[in-house]
């Protein structure tokens, strides 16, 4: 597949800006400076990126609570998304959702969610509505290997299929579902194999290469725009972290998590972008460092910005 | 002035949604050229055709789901489900999901949902297609709950209840379906959240809704050939409650009997004993009285259905235990 050289340069500075930015929250959490829980998406940056770089600005996403990964690489604001983390008004929510809940429909996210499963029939609701409405939007859903096993999965894609339903079902299989590990609790090796059941294409795509991911949901996101129905699309991938900060990570091998830690991301496809003359060694610096500028200055502007007023807490409890 | 049946005044309502606003759409099981389980969606196939009228697969997280991320991006679906019974099964997608989204969402996101239900006993048809669960959604903030208790408020009510920018869960009594009433050619629409006073009286108040205000008012009819002139407020939205009205009925009449077809505890009837006894103590003249099931699931055979749901007989009883008579 023929990439531009505009979404090859977009997703290395995505990939970056969801590692740097995962990277600043673990620190900031664990200095106390975030209410609540998180749960990063460092190690899995390429599925968000990779599937993302195949939609159109009006097409949508539905996340999950392990979401700032597909908020950001769908084009989300960092010092918004930030701000959204410390609780304050300035974030995309008016610190009403928090890390598990950030919306921002203007870039056609529709909410990350933290009912494991609860993001699949929302997702083929919008994939509905863009066909009735004949828009030519389509839908990415992101869920996790343990949202396969909800009756949501079923019920969803069951529907999506037998309307032919603008979906791509992105399922992002880190092999474990908190502290249970997925093929425990499950007789296939493959989620992708589900698909045969749904009459529709399953595919295994190695969730750590980005170009792998993107080249899957390029295809899939033409197919389902073409009018031609869904697709599931299984990235195989790995959370660097526990579940979420603080959780005593007791259940994954250490050998097995070095491994995969080995196995990241980003360092090879800048090595790859750099060799294929995408980008120099210069030019890739510079693309970094202003990352990290960017992320500097959305720790400040959310340490910045004002808490709530209190009495906002009982706004928006109606349209 | 002309009648339609419950069933015919709902149809009518969304007929007329859909013909005012294309981003209207249905569907449910068998809403199509089957026409509905109970017949409100008849005729509206065959007018508006499979894209706005869709068969769902048995799939009620499913297809409430869809109805909540259809909402959530541009159109205004009416979801059927075939008995209320199995909203249980779509709860997630309503408590978690359509309830929170706007405000979760610091107000980013809208879900103008309406999800028809069909309730309701006096039919032996057991524990699993006769309950009602108004309750349970009422308590959750961010839904809004609408029982129409005649044809003509079932039209009204359901065309603001499609125009409403939240989610509304809107459930229809099993036994009105086929009840005929007076329904006005011309367009009209009813504030969700305003009570209606559907009877006067000086002398109880009894708050009420869906088809206990059937029975509500064949007691009255009775009660006045005693001189107890009752007056039957008719809650129509149960969650926003019109506290309001009654507030001014109760303060009008010093006596309340609150009748609820379901269960007691932790119900819509104690949310109104409730308000009244924060709000309106001194005004009452004799404790309230609640009229409602048995506190056990809906038996099949009738004797035992009969004993467990209220009756005319026990409104009648608890009105003359307030009113005296």
């Amino acid at each position: 597949m023929d990439i531009p050289r505009d979404t090859l340069l977009l997703m290395y500075e995505r990939l970056l800006k969801v590692r740097h930015f995962e990277d600043r929250v673990k620190d900031l959490f664990a200095a106390g400076e975030m209410p609540g829980f998180v749960h990063l998406y460092l190690g899995q940056e390429a599925v968000a990126v990779g599937a993302c770089a195949a939609l159109n600005d009006d097409d949508y996403i539905t996340s999950t609570h392990r979401g700032h990964g597909h908020i950001i690489a769908k084009g989300g604001d960092v010092k918004r998304m930030m701000a959204e983390l410390y609780g304050k008004a300035t974030g995309y929510n008016k610190g009403k959702g928090g890390s598990m809940h950030i919306a921002a429909p203007g870039l056609g996210i529709l909410g990350a969610n933290g009912i494991v499963g609860g993001g699949i029939p929302i997702a083929t609701g919008a994939g509905l509505s863009a066909k009735l409405r004949t828009s030519g939007q389509v839908v990415v859903c992101f869920f996790g290997d343990g949202a396969s096993n909800q009756g949501t999965f079923h019920e969803a894609i069951n529907i999506a299929s037998a309307f032919d339903l603008p979906v791509v079902y992105v399922c992002e299989n880190n092999l474990y579902a908190v502290g249970t590990r997925q093929t425990d609790v499950r007789k296939i090796e493959d989620i992708a194999d589900r698909s045969v059941g749904y009459g529709i294409p399953g595919l295994v795509v190695d969730g750590n290469n980005v170009v792998a991911v993107y080249e899957a949901c390029k295809e899939a996101v033409d197919r389902a725009r073409a009018g031609l129905g869904p697709t599931l699309i299984e990235c195989k991938t790995y959370r660097w972290r526990a579940h979420f900060e603080g959780e005593p990570d007791t259940y994954r091998p250490p050998e097995e998590v070095e491994a995969w830690i080995k196995r990241e991301p980003i360092a090879p496809y800048r090595r790859q972008l750099i060799k294929q003359g995408v980008v120099t060694e210069a030019e890739a610096d510079e693309i970094e460092a202003h990352v990290l500028k960017e992320l500097d200055e959305a720790v400040e502007f959310a340490r910045q910005s004002p808490l709530p007023e209190p009495e906002t807490a009982l706004e928006n409890l109606w349209a | 002035m002309r009648t339609l049946t419950y069933a015919q005044a709902l149809a009518e309502a969304m007929a007329e949604e859909m013909r005012r606003d294309p981003t209207v759409v249905l569907w449910g099981i068998d809403i199509g050229p089957y026409g509905g389980a109970f017949g409100a969606t008849r005729g509206l196939y065959e007018e508006f055709g499979p894209e706005r009228v869709i068969d769902m697969p048995v799939s009620e997280a499913g297809y409430v789901g869809c109805g909540v991320g259809a909402a959530a991006t541009g159109l205004r679906p009416v979801v059927e489900l075939q008995f209320s019974d199995w909203i249980t099964i779509a709860s997630d997608m309503l408590i978690n999901q359509a309830a929170n989204m706007h405000y979760m969402f610091g107000g980013e996101i809208s879900v103008p949902m309406v999800l028809r239900a069909p309730v309701g006993g006096y039919l032996s048809a057991a524990a699993q297609h006769s309950h009602m669960f108004e309750s349970i959604f009422a308590f959750v903030a961010g839904l809004k709950v609408v029982l129409p208790a005649t044809p003509y408020d079932a039209k009204g009510l359901l065309k603001s209840a499609i125009r409403d920018d939240n989610p509304v869960i809107f459930f229809e009594h099993k036994q009105l379906y086929e009840v005929e009433g007076e329904v006005p050619e011309e367009e009209y629409t009813i504030p969700l959240g305003q009570a209606d006073v559907k009877r006067p009286g000086t002398d109880a108040t009894i708050v009420t809704y869906a088809y206990m205000v059937t029975k509500s008012l064949a007691a009255a009819e009775e009660l006045a050939k005693d001189g107890i002139e009752v007056e039957v407020v008719d809650l129509c939205t149960v969650d926003p409650i019109d506290e309001d009205t009654i507030l001014a009925s109760v303060r009008k009449t010093h006596r309340l009997v609150v009748v609820q077809e379901t269960w007691r505890k932790c119900s819509v009837s104690s949310e109104v004993a409730a308000i009244v006894a924060e709000k309106a103590l001194d005004y009452l003249d004799e404790p309230i009285i609640r009229v409602t099931a048995h506190d056990v699931p809906n038996p099949f055979a009738p004797v035992l259905e009969e004993y467990v749901l209220p009756s005319e007989e026990d409104i009648i009883t608890a009105v003359k235990r307030v009113a005296g008579g």
